[in-house]
């Protein structure tokens, strides 16, 4: 909020805009970002989701104080998963990094084994899911509960959305897209992954404080 | 302000956008169908919207029969009443006015005022359109399902909206959530592209500070409804589960029609909060497009540069961050740290002060003006009526001890139409005035028009000027019928009946517009390129309407803000934005 408050005063605060010599002594630029649209799209889906989150995270907090409220074990797969994720994190870094690079065959090991990971993620999720249903804490046992399936949940379906995106790149790298036309592609996935990885350490983090 | 010559380039930045590759359709189905044109969603977008708030807007008449006349007309029972209300004003509020505004003319203005060929993902532009309409549809259907549409208030408050005893508690709640749902997911995706491009997209020379206001309303407007839009997206996600599968998110421990339901200690204040964090910017989603787009109006038709343009500006940023912190102010008499009240209560008083800005700019853009009395122009000073109206009521109910005598009394009601039903509509009817020449290249016709504005603008006031007294008299608003009441007078059922009268004749005279917009499509006056003579760059256009990539072979370059009217010295009474300094002859036929 900072940012966006300091880069419209530099835009807006010392320009007069009735004067017409204004545009070539106090205007350097036309205050457009350095970057491609898709990105700067993607930046403000992320604000969009970041919203979502932390709205979800407030009602959860305004609910875990009514007296009903009976926190539940979280399974021990999450930390295997939190590390699987982590991994597929660290892959898609490595896959954007060959990117710049421009070397081939990194970006290929690299997101193949980013989204392998994603998907092992996910499938350990279900898991979980399948565990705490065994052990008798239903959806609809207690609102601890239900928030748990309906973070994890939402939390999965922004992972799935990003995996589409990393299909098409994929299916592209397959048709021997050359590196320069991927690498915009696989640094927007990164960015993703990197952030959809902090929602869930921070999901983790108020799950097992709770 | 004088001419100083210079070299025209050294006005205008280089270009930091390279041109964007135009999407071009191939068959009919592609172009006028599934198109990715910006001004072809536009209008798809805009007649959805008109269309169905003109469902929205029968429904309020059969409102009105029945709080006019009541007990006359057999087919309104106790339950379809509340359900007229609820479609009508969830309709009105986010499928007509957030559609029409941010989908309609943020679609047709982004890209044509900021000088650029379409938006920047045509794409998911267009799948954006087609997700409205869906949500459109399924919202439309739960006119015909077992049990109807929801009946619980607009603000779907639960418990009693998924209790049985509330009209549409199955079928209809579930139809309402999942279209909110979709209308969000297609929203986000529309408001990404308006979003990215003004920021992205912008010619050369078009700096953020030459931004029309227009602009600026709507790209303001849209970063609310993308950081807003969530808080409602997970309410209805939660109240969904709670229906459907049975959770507790916001359904307390509750005996139902003598039996103890499953649920348990949810919190119906959580829903409030976050239905409120989202309804409260949701009024300056709506209204925020409108004050853009009335400074434009205001500005044109007066031939004068508008008032303390800076100021404007930053105004639409301070409202818009001053919306978030503001929420609770609709939550009074749900109980409250008194000290909660204290800080809404400030905070909603503090946003009165950017918005009294704005009032004061408009009006001494007025001043000493060459105003021209065209329909546009009615309509806009029309605005500032039922605005300060509606805002001076607003000073009343923000004040937690005046809000609660008043809350859920028809005072409220008149309020928040005053302020975000009559004022953003007139701004619309302005609006389509104005820039309806641009779209289809002929005028509308102005003595029907003069009709439209007269009947619809003193209309609004026999309709809601009463409703402020019966609001005192404590008349509740979303009753069937009021009853023998002791505290409330005989005489407030003939105001009732004439309040009636008053909205069953604007209603019908929306039938004239409805009328012009057709008639003139075919008829009407050829309007050539920029009739208003205005300055901004989409009455620049080579061709009119403008064609698909909108500005010919080679994009506008930007010299100078968008309000150089009656500039001293120049030989017209107006310089497009476009023109290189120096050169004094205005490029367009008035």
């Amino acid at each position: 909020m900072a940012i966006i408050v300091g880069w419209l005063l530099r835009q807006t605060l010392n320009v007069q805009p009735w004067v017409e010599q204004s545009a070539s002594k106090n205007v350097r630029s036309d205050g457009a970002f350095f970057l491609p649209p898709v990105k700067v799209g993607l930046g403000a889906f992320l604000a969009v989701a970041t919203s979502l989150f932390a709205l979800s995270i407030s009602a959860y907090f305004m609910r875990m104080h009514v007296a009903d409220w009976s926190p539940l074990p979280e399974p021990r797969v999450l930390w295997l998963n939190t590390a699987l994720l982590i991994l597929g994190g660290i892959f898609f870094q490595r896959a954007r990094n060959a990117a710049q690079r421009g070397q081939i065959d990194g970006v290929r090991v690299g997101l193949l084994a980013g989204g392998a990971f994603t998907f092992a993620f996910l499938v350990g999720q279900l898991w979980a899911w399948q565990q705490l249903n065994a052990a008798g804490y239903f959806l609809t046992t207690n609102p601890a509960n239900a928030f748990f399936y309906m973070l994890t949940a939402l939390h999965g379906l922004h992972l799935l959305g990003g995996l589409w995106v990393w299909g098409t790149t994929v299916a592209k790298l397959r048709r021997g897209v050359g590196v320069g036309k991927l690498r915009l592609s696989v640094e927007l996935c990164t960015v993703y992954w990197h952030f959809l990885l902090a929602v869930w350490l921070v999901l983790f983090a108020l799950l097992l404080s709770t | 302000m004088s001419y100083v010559a210079h070299d025209e380039t050294a006005y205008a930045p280089p270009a930091e956008v390279e041109e964007m590759e135009l999407y071009h359709a191939k068959t009919w189905l592609g172009k006028y169908v599934f198109s990715q044109d910006a001004k072809v969603i536009a209008i798809q977008y805009a007649v959805t919207a008109i269309a169905v708030g003109l469902v929205a807007l029968v429904l309020s008449g059969i409102m009105r029969l029945q709080l006019g006349f009541p007990g006359s007309f057999s087919f309104i029972d106790p339950s379809n009443y509340l359900q007229f209300v609820t479609m009508h004003g969830m309709i009105m509020v986010i499928y007509l006015l957030t559609a029409l505004f941010l989908g309609g003319f943020g679609n047709y203005l982004i890209p044509l005022m900021v000088g650029a060929r379409d938006m920047v993902f045509p794409y998911v532009n267009m799948l954006s359109y087609w997700i409205y309409l869906w949500a459109v549809l399924l919202l439309m259907a739960s006119l015909f399902v077992p049990g109807g549409p929801t009946g619980s208030g607009w603000t779907l408050y639960p418990p009693q909206a998924i209790l049985p005893g509330t009209p549409g508690a199955t079928w209809g709640i579930i139809l309402m959530l999942v279209s909110l749902a979709f209308f969000i997911i297609g929203f986000t995706m529309g408001g990404l592209n308006y979003v990215v491009t003004v920021l992205q997209a912008r010619t050369r020379g078009m700096t953020l500070m030459r931004l029309p206001l227009t602009v600026w309303g709507i790209f303001m407007a849209t970063i609310l409804a993308l950081l807003a839009f969530p808080a409602l997206f997970v309410s209805a996600i939660m109240m969904t589960l709670d229906s459907l599968l049975g959770t507790s998110f916001f359904m307390p421990a509750i005996v139902s029609m003598g039996k103890q339901l499953d649920h348990a200690g949810g919190s119906p204040i959580l829903f409030q909060h976050l239905f409120w964090f989202f309804g409260h910017p949701e009024v300056y989603i709506v209204a925020l497009p409108a004050f853009g787009v009335v400074s434009d109006l205001l500005s044109v038709h007066a031939r004068k540069n508008i008032f303390g343009y800076r100021m404007m500006v930053w105004a639409i940023l301070a409202i818009g961050g001053l919306s978030f912190v503001v929420w609770a102010h609709h939550m009074y008499v749900s109980g409250m740290n008194p000290y909660f009240g204290f800080f809404f209560a400030t905070t909603t008083l503090i946003i009165a002060v950017p918005t009294a800005l704005k009032v004061y700019n408009w009006v001494l853009t007025l001043w000493h003006g060459n105003i021209h009395l065209t329909v546009p122009m009615l309509f806009a000073i029309g605005f500032i009526f039922t605005f300060i109206h509606g805002g001076l009521t607003g000073l009343f109910l923000g004040n937690v001890t005046v809000d609660l005598p008043l809350s859920d009394t028809m005072f409220v009601v008149a309020h928040f139409h005053m302020v975000m039903a009559v004022a953003p509509i007139l701004v619309i009817f302005g609006a389509i005035y104005h820039w309806y020449p641009k779209i289809t290249g002929r005028m509308l016709n102005d003595t029907l028009g003069k009709f439209h504005f007269w009947f619809t603008f003193l209309g609004s006031y026999a309709i809601y000027l009463p409703m402020h007294y019966l609001g005192f008299l404590g008349v509740p608003r979303r009753y069937f019928a009021i009853g023998g009441t002791d505290f409330i007078p005989e005489s407030a059922q003939s105001l009732n009946a004439a309040i009636t009268l008053a909205a069953l004749i604007v209603g019908t005279v929306q039938v004239v517009f409805l009328y012009n917009l057709v008639w003139s499509y075919f008829k009407g006056k050829p309007s050539g390129g920029n009739p208003w003579g205005a300055t901004t760059l989409e009455w620049q256009t080579p061709d009119t309407p403008p064609k698909h990539g909108n500005f010919g072979p080679t994009l506008p370059v930007v010299y100078r803000w968008a309000y150089d009217y009656s500039v001293p010295g120049a030989d017209r009474d107006f310089i497009p934005q476009n023109q290189p300094p120096g050169k004094k002859t205005g490029t367009k036929e008035t």
